[in-house]
Formats: C-alpha cells, sequence, structure tokens
C-alpha cells in the first residue's frame, strides 16, 4: 500500500476499490441529486421580503382568482443551490467545443452581456416617449447599418425575434409584393430544396404557400437541372427558399443562376442566413441576387442560445421588397429619430410581427459583437470558421466518410457509409460522444445524406481543441468499425443514461402534478 | 483579435494538414464577380473591450431609464424588482451558452427548468397544460388565433376592443397570411364584454383580454359561455401575468386556450425584448400546440428524466405540416421567469399582486383628486385609463419636464379612435408614494 508522509492513502486502491454506484444521497461525487421545485419546496416560502400591503383597498370589482395556485417558493439560498445544481447537468459552450452543425455554437462573448445590462438598455420601456429612447433608436440604427453593409442590402426590418421569425418576415414581404403585382392568389409555389431547414417549408406554408420540393444533385447541391424543370410553366411561382452556405456545408455554386431563373420567372429569392458565419465579410448575400435574408444573430453574431432562446432574426430585404418591411421602423426626422409604428403611415408595410420593436436585448450583445472586430475582424471570423470545418474534414477523413469531395464551408458533413454492417448506427457514434466529454454533432440532417453527421466547430475554437475533438471522434469510428458493444449503449459516464422517448410521447406528463409523484413512488 | 485562438502559425500548419494553399481555396464556388479582395468598405475595424463598452455606455446614457425617477408606463411591459439571484442564476454558463436541449442525457438542467416552468405556468392561469415558451405575449396571441382554427376547422376570428392593438395587429398579420377572416371590434375601455355579442357558429374563437391594454379586469366566464354553445373556443390573453396572483384565472373563466405575456417575472424591460411568451390549454387540444414541450419520462436506469416530447406537431419533424414554423423560443427568459416564480412562491406571488394592486389604487385616488381628470376603468389591477381637457400628447410632454414619465397616450394606441385625451397609466410595486405624489402634483400644474 502507499502511503504518504501523514499515512493517509493515496490511491484508490488503498481505500478498498472504487466503492459503488449507488449512494445514499443520490448524488454522484460533485454531481448533486435534485428534486423539482415541487418536491423541496413549500407554499409557506418566499425568496423575496416585499413591503406590507396596507390592506385597505381593492378595486378589483370582484374578478378575483378563487383557489390560489399552490405553487411552492424556496429561500434564495434554496434557490440558488437548487439551479445551479441543475446547470451542472449541461453541456455548454463556456465547458467545450459544441460541433452542432447549422447552429454557429461559437463563444459569447461577456462584454455583451455587460452592456445589454447597463440601465439604459435594461431598464428602459418599449412605449415611454421617443425623446427619451434616441440611444436606444440609435443603437437599432447602428446595427441596421452594419447589417445592410455586411450584405449589400438596401434594407433590414429589425423586430423579427429569431430566425424561423425572419423566414416569415421575408415570406410576408413576398406575399405582399406578390398581391401588390396583382398575382397573389395566382403565384402560389415555393421551390425548397430537399436540404432546407425544417423551418423553411414550415414558413412558406404559415403563409399560404405549397411547397414544391426541388431534388438535390450528386454533388450536396441544388439540381439545377430539376429545378429547370418545375419553372417550365413558372406562372404559379412565388419564389425560391434556399439556404446558402447550404445545409450540406457547401456553397451553391450556381446561386447566381438560380437567382436569374427564379427572377426570370417572375419569383423572390429567399435565402435562409442561418450559415452567414461562413461568408460574413467575405460575400455580400446582395452580390448574389438575393431578395431576402434572415440574420441569425444568436449564430454568426454570438448573441447567446440561452438553452433554445431567446434569439433575433433581423431580415434583410431587396429594393424590391423594401417597400413592404414590416412596422414598426425607424426613420430620422429633425427631431431625431422615431418609429413609424401604424399601417396608416406605412400602407405598403405587410403589418406587424410582434409587440414593440424587436429583440432589443440581443441588438446591444450583438453590435458589441460586431464593434468588437469591425470589418476585418469579421472577415477573419468566416475565414477561421471554414479553415476550422475544413481542418476537422481534413484529419477525420482516414476514419469516416466524407459525404462530398472537395473543400467544405463552416461545417463538415459525414455520411454513416463507415458504419456499414458495423450494427453501430449514427445516434450511437453522437451518444459516444457524450462520454468523451462533447455535445454531439448534428446527427440525421440533412435529410439527403444517409445517417448524417454535420460538424460545426465555430472559428472560436483553438488548434488544440480542434484536436482533442478529431482524436476523440477518430478513436469512436475506430470503436465502431471494431464493432465495440458499449458505443450501442452509450452514454455511460453522462449525468443521464439514454432517455425513453417513445415513454415520453405515448402518455405525455407536461407537468408535475401530486398524482404523478405517487405514481413514481408507486413503481 | 481576442476572441480568435488561432495563431498565424495553427492556421499555416491547418493549411498545410488540409493540402490548402490559403483559405481563398476553400472559397472557389463563390461566383468570381462576388468574391470580396478585403474586408466590407465603409465600417471601422476591430476595436478593444474599452473602446466598445465606451461607446455603449454613452448609447445609453441618451435614453432615461425608468428607475431614474416615476415612472407609469404599462401597456403590456411591467416594470417590476427582480431578484439579484435571478440574474446569477441565468448567467450561469451551463444554461447561458446551452444549445435547444435536443441531447437529453446532457441536458438535464434545462429539461427540468423547462418542466418545472410549464408546471408553474399551467397553475398560474388555472390551466392545464403549458408550453415551453413563445417569443412574446403578441405572437402566443396569433399562434392561438391560429391554432383555435386548426381545433375547429373555422377561419374567422373575433378580437375585442380590449386587447392590446400590437397583439391584435401581430394576430392579423399571421391570420391574413393563412387566409383567415379577423373581426376587430372597436376600442373600448370595457371592450370585453362586447364579444359575446359578436359570437356565432363561424367563428373559430373569441379573444377578450384581462386585464385589458386600458387597465379593465373582466369575468370572461359570459363570453365562453355565449361561445361554448356555437361550437367557437375562448382564448383569454393577459398582458400582466402578475395579475394572476390576484384576478380570476383564464382556467377559471373556462378558457380554451390561454396566452400572455410573462416578462413581469425575472426578465427586465429591455426596450421590448426578448420577452418570454406563455401559451397553455385544455388537455384535449395538445397535440395541436405550437413550440416546445417537455414530458417526464425515464432512462436506461429507471431513474426519472426529462425530454423534449410531441416533436411530431414540429417543423423540424412536420416540416409544411407542422403546427408552427416556430423553432427557437425564450428560453433563458423561461428560466428567468422559473426562478423568480420560485423564489416568489404562491405567497411571495400574492404578495407582490396585492402591492401592485394598491398601488394603482393610490394612483386612481391620487389622479381622481387632480381637477379635470376623470379615471375610466373601473375595475383594475395595476393600471388605469384617464382622460382630461387637454391632448394627452401636450400632457405626457409637460409632465416629462417634471421628470415624471407619465404612461402611454391612447392615440399611440389606437390613432384615429377618438381617445385623443386620454392616458393609460399603470403602478407597480416600483412606485413609491412619494412617486404618486409627484405625478399628482406635476399633472395639477399641467392642467392647470
Amino acid at each position: 500500500m502507499t502511503m504518504n508522509s501523514t499515512g493517509r492513502p493515496t490511491s484508490i486502491a488503498a481505500n478498498g476499490g472504487s466503492g459503488t454506484d449507488v449512494t445514499v444521497s443520490g448524488s454522484k461525487g460533485l454531481l448533486q441529486a435534485e428534486g423539482l421545485i415541487f418536491e423541496i419546496g413549500s407554499t409557506d416560502k418566499t425568496g423575496v421580503d416585499l413591503a406590507k400591503p396596507k390592506g385597505t383597498k381593492n378595486r378589483l370589482g370582484g374578478v378575483t382568482r378563487g383557489a390560489p395556485s399552490g405553487l411552492p417558493g424556496l429561500t434564495e439560498p434554496e434557490a440558488v443551490r437548487h439551479y445551479v445544481r441543475l446547470s451542472q447537468k449541461n453541456y455548454a459552450i463556456d465547458l467545450g467545443l459544441f460541433p452542432l452543425g447549422s447552429c454557429t455554437m461559437k463563444h459569447n462573448p461577456r462584454l455583451n452581456e455587460k452592456v445589454a445590462r447597463l440601465p439604459g438598455f435594461a431598464d428602459v420601456h418599449p412605449m415611454q416617449p421617443q425623446a427619451t429612447v434616441q440611444g436606444a433608436l440609435e443603437v437599432i440604427e447602428e446595427l441596421a447599418d452594419w447589417l445592410m453593409k455586411l450584405t449589400n442590402m438596401p434594407a433590414v426590418a429589425m423586430t423579427p425575434k429569431a430566425g424561423a421569425h425572419g423566414e416569415l418576415a421575408g415570406m410576408l414581404a413576398i406575399r405582399a409584393a406578390l398581391i401588390a403585382r396583382g398575382e397573389g392568389e395566382t403565384r402560389k409555389r415555393v421551390l425548397v430544396p430537399v436540404s432546407a431547414h425544417g423551418t423553411n417549408p414550415a414558413t412558406a406554408a404559415q403563409c399560404g404557400f405549397i411547397i414544391d420540393e426541388i431534388n438535390a444533385a450528386a454533388d450536396g447541391r441544388v439540381d439545377l437541372e430539376d429545378l429547370k424543370s418545375k419553372l417550365v410553366d413558372s406562372s404559379d411561382v412565388a419564389g425560391i427558399m434556399l439556404t446558402n452556405p447550404n445545409t450540406c456545408g457547401l456553397f451553391e455554386r450556381d446561386i447566381k443562376e438560380i437567382a436569374d431563373l427564379i427572377h426570370k420567372a417572375g419569383g423572390y429569392f429567399y435565402c435562409d442566413g442561418a450559415n452567414f458565419n461562413a461568408i460574413v465579410g467575405r460575400v455580400r448575400p446582395g452580390d448574389l441576387g438575393v431578395d431576402a435574408m434572415h440574420i441569425n444573430l444568436h449564430k454568426t453574431f454570438s448573441t447567446p442560445h440561452g438553452g433554445g432562446g431567446p434569439g433575433s432574426g433581423p431580415t434583410v430585404l431587396s429594393a424590391a421588397l423594401a417597400p413592404y418591411a414590416p412596422v414598426p421602423f425607424i426613420v430620422k426626422t429633425d427631431d431625431g429619430l422615431r418609429f413609424v409604428e401604424h399601417h396608416d403611415e406605412a400602407p405598403e408595410s405587410f403589418g406587424r410581427m410582434c409587440a414593440f420593436h424587436g429583440q432589443m436585448g440581443m441588438f446591444t450583445r450583438a453590435l458589441a459583437y460586431i464593434l468588437s472586430h469591425g470589418a476585418d475582424g469579421l472577415r477573419q471570423v468566416a475565414e477561421d470558421a471554414v479553415l476550422n470545418a475544413n481542418y476537422i474534414l481534413a484529419r477525420l477523413k482516414p476514419v469516416m466518410s466524407p459525404a462530398f469531395e472537395g473543400y467544405c464551408m463552416h461545417e463538415a458533413l459525414f455520411s454513416d457509409g463507415f458504419l456499414k454492417d458495423t450494427g453501430v448506427e449514427t445516434i450511437d457514434i453522437a451518444k459516444g460522444l457524450i462520454d468523451e466529454g462533447y455535445h454531439p454533432m448534428t446527427m440525421y440532417f440533412p435529410l439527403v445524406v444517409h445517417g448524417a453527421m454535420l460538424i460545426e466547430p465555430t472559428e472560436t475554437e483553438s488548434k488544440a481543441e480542434l484536436d482533442r475533438f478529431c482524436n476523440a471522434l477518430a478513436s469512436i469510428a475506430r470503436r465502431a468499425v471494431q464493432k465495440d458493444p458499449s458505443l450501442k449503449t452509450a452514454p455511460h459516464l453522462a449525468p443521464a443514461r439514454r432517455l425513453d422517448e417513445t415513454r415520453a410521447a405515448r402518455s405525455p406528463r407536461l407537468k408535475w402534478t401530486p398524482e404523478t409523484a405517487t405514481l413514481k413512488a408507486a413503481e | 483579435m481576442r476572441y480568435l485562438p488561432l495563431t498565424a502559425d495553427d492556421r499555416a500548419d491547418m493549411l498545410k494538414t488540409i493540402g490548402a494553399k490559403s483559405v481563398d481555396d476553400f472559397y472557389g464556388d463563390v461566383p468570381a464577380s462576388a468574391r470580396l479582395k478585403g474586408p466590407v468598405a465603409g465600417l471601422p475595424n476591430f476595436q478593444g473591450e474599452l473602446e466598445v463598452e465606451r461607446h455603449m455606455t454613452k448609447l445609453s446614457k441618451k435614453n432615461r431609464a425608468a428607475s431614474d425617477g416615476p415612472f407609469f408606463v404599462g401597456c403590456g411591459a411591467y416594470k417590476h424588482h427582480i431578484p439579484a439571484s435571478v440574474d446569477h442564476i441565468i448567467q450561469r454558463s451551463e444554461f447561458l451558452t446551452t444549445y435547444t436541449p435536443y441531447q437529453p442525457e446532457i441536458a438535464q438542467g434545462t429539461l427540468q427548468t423547462m418542466f418545472e416552468f410549464q408546471t408553474q405556468v399551467a397553475a398560474l392561469t388555472g390551466m392545464d397544460v403549458a408550453n415551453a415558451s413563445m417569443y412574446d405575449g403578441s405572437t402566443a396571441c396569433a399562434e392561438a388565433a391560429v391554432m383555435a382554427c386548426r381545433v375547429t376547422k373555422r377561419q374567422t376570428v373575433v378580437l375585442s376592443g380590449g386587447l392590446h392593438p400590437h397583439y391584435a395587429d401581430t394576430t392579423r398579420t399571421l391570420c391574413e397570411a393563412a387566409g383567415i377572416k379577423v373581426i376587430q371590434l372597436a376600442p373600448a375601455v370595457d371592450g370585453e364584454l362586447e364579444l359575446s355579442k359578436a359570437v356565432d357558429d363561424t367563428v373559430a374563437c373569441v379573444i377578450g383580454q384581462s386585464p385589458n391594454v386600458f387597465g379593465t379586469v373582466t369575468d370572461l366566464t359570459p363570453v365562453g359561455d355565449a361561445a361554448h354553445p356555437k361550437g367557437a373556443l375562448l382564448v383569454a390573453v393577459f398582458t400582466e401575468v402578475v395579475s394572476l396572483g390576484l384576478v380570476k384565472t383564464p382556467g377559471e373563466m373556462g378558457a380554451d386556450i390561454a396566452v400572455g405575456e410573462g416578462q413581469s417575472i425575472g426578465v427586465p424591460l429591455g426596450f421590448g425584448g426578448p420577452y418570454v411568451g406563455l401559451f397553455t390549454c385544455k388537455s384535449k387540444f395538445m397535440r395541436q400546440m405550437p413550440g416546445r414541450l417537455c414530458g417526464e419520462t425515464v432512462d436506461a436506469d429507471g431513474k426519472r428524466g426529462f425530454v423534449l416530447t410531441l416533436s411530431t406537431r414540429e417543423q423540424h419533424i412536420r416540416r409544411d405540416k407542422a403546427t408552427s414554423n416556430i423553432c427557437t423560443n425564450s428560453g433563458l427568459c423561461m428560466l428567468a421567469f422559473t426562478a423568480h416564480m420560485t423564489l416568489l412562491g404562491d405567497k411571495g406571488l400574492t404578495h407582490l399582486a396585492t402591492l401592485n394592486h394598491e398601488a394603482a389604487c393610490d394612483l386612481a385616488d391620487a389622479l381622481e383628486a387632480v381637477k379635470g381628470v376623470k379615471v375610466l376603468t373601473s375595475r383594475f389591477f395595476n393600471e388605469i385609463a384617464f382622460e382630461t381637457a387637454k391632448p394627452a400628447d401636450q400632457v405626457l410632454a409637460a409632465l416629462e419636464k417634471h421628470d415624471v414619465i407619465g404612461g402611454v397616450r391612447a392615440s399611440r394606441l389606437f390613432p384615429g379612435a377618438g381617445m385623443d385625451n386620454v392616458i393609460v397609466a399603470a403602478a407597480t410595486e416600483c412606485c413609491t408614494q412619494s412617486d404618486i405624489k409627484a405625478y399628482a402634483a406635476a399633472l395639477a400644474e399641467v392642467l392647470r
């Protein structure tokens, strides 16, 4: 037995083995077991100390709540501990590379958080007199100016609250333009590649359009011949929704021809800007014939994803669509900046998309990010993002199956070809990555590649991090080829094992109830 | 550049591994005419943290913050105190910098808070089920209208004259695109009860708000009673979620769908966003809901865990047949809401709601004592509409000179509706007695 000078055992073996997986507390070392607030809180507890009510006035007119909500409270120390314990069950960018393709999980600078919390931004009301919020309007104008210049587009709608909401802005502008041309009822068909994000067809359908899918060519781009065949009779074509760089991580090399074809057919070109990070500062979508494109501030411009939102999706518009932009928008007057808020002042506008003026909290963050990088830094962002993805592609090519020949843009796409006859599937590779300490890549998307694995490292990874990640993924790929059965049941080391999604959907339990608690105890 | 870890040597090494001469090789598919030779022209280059912070601070100082003095603006966003621990919790790296919890094994933190959120929202509204948030109250309202049409297979919705006009406009935009007819009733301080008369058997839903945009609290039960026999749904809207600590809930009023803005709990004013849309309904409509849902299940070891569920409603699975195009929601604001709500508990919420109501009663009393002021809202929670003999824009501008931000003029909400002299003012727990005194004194001076 190894002992140090004070006789304390220094090896695990000295302590009688590695112990057991089962602990009395349910915790595993630093990973704390934690119940729901409904199990640990109580209705007579609160974590706020408020002034005493007078109890003398009531002008509710008798429209009062019957039963109390029954929601439990926690004191501050309990609440902080509860949420911090829960936080430790999450993976995050701050912990490591987050290779989710098409999601651009880059570092979120803390300066952004600091400026967004300045009282002059965080503590101003959207409906207070406009003379008292000129600085806020200047932020929106300054960010809008950057977005228009980076895309070479003449207008931008700032109110959309996320990428899909930006798509909606673009498609509603197209709809309004068609109506203005007297073709609102006849032009209903929107072309969408099969490789598109699900939001594209969902958005077009929400605007009353009919989806016509275009095939992908063998090289992962739009099948130009298929597109042309769908434009032979083009009198019903409203437009096309195309992601560029596309969801295979490739630049659509025929993009100008596609834009020309669609314009000649009388339609408009909506570009999904989710992958703008690959080209910011290197290519301006306005130079490619785009009519509308949303920009995910939570992707390209580093505002935090926050576990699923909030996002922000300003949408740049061509001169043809600019008149139909949503209200409110900002105009310059002799007395400073002001909003045009109503339809009667902007009769061509397709209307309002949300209460107030968009995601101001994301605007301040994105502007801080943009100013930090500047025009030169943003160009370097795109170049490093693309370089990092190509490095991953090159390093993993020997052990995995690249979906397409040649270089990629900001994300590297692999098929499950190398898993043939191993019994191991894409999902097992993904779950294996979890045990290696990584969030999985995007899997089974895009739909055009079998068992797709889409890896986007972003520019905020060092070479050492990329090497570490490639070593881990390469080792998983080798284990898969050797039919390592442990991959089928991975992850083994995560806070939770694989979860039964079928059970969740079959008899949905969407909230805690005392009954479900009883059921749990009975099981 | 402080956010870019690659060194020049790294870049050279990596290009060598790849077998490329320069990054230009990767952009070979870009049409030659669209390749920029250098940084985009006419824009400044990179700046240090100090310079950026200085610039942003300067811009922020051109705005008058709500905490800078007496402040009474409401109309869909409310100034409340947020406990310091809420901001600490949402800035935890593991919450702030993570993605949508599609990988449940390493996202139980986010998923469990979602489950807590859904439970809290359902309990607050008295409804059966809640989703894991929408962008904000207005888009939740629009989605509710579209959902009601899906459920009833009808194509007409009726909006009350008390519905926040931004909510009405947002709803109209989405409905018109989907071919749904929108009937908008005339703006009125007590507009909700008119809904009963507007229902017939072609109507998918009636949408009423309580407290409404003029602050009026209304029991929507009679509206639901009129709608249901005709096969129409009742959609109840609220913009001030704190009101649910005191006023009759959508569930108690028989609402089929209830939606609202959750900003008041945990989320700062932030000039209008990001906020957190609350979306709830009766169990039987669960599979027609838009947005993400979190459900309870077990993992391979039989331990309780949570996953995103019923995703066959959603765009990433159903594409053009999805119930909505929504993907990103308001995740972090949802967490802020949940953390703040957990700190409050039922006890704290009821207490907070009482303080808000009393502040508004004090405000109404103080303003009614000013000569020439008529309070129009007879039943209210924390917001009132009042009328004076002078145009509201002039009154508010004059109040501003006294450093009182007195509310929103009704003509900004409903231009051309003949409400030029009406002001909508809110009072929350943040308004002190001296703020209210200052308002009344300034108003007396302005109206003299």
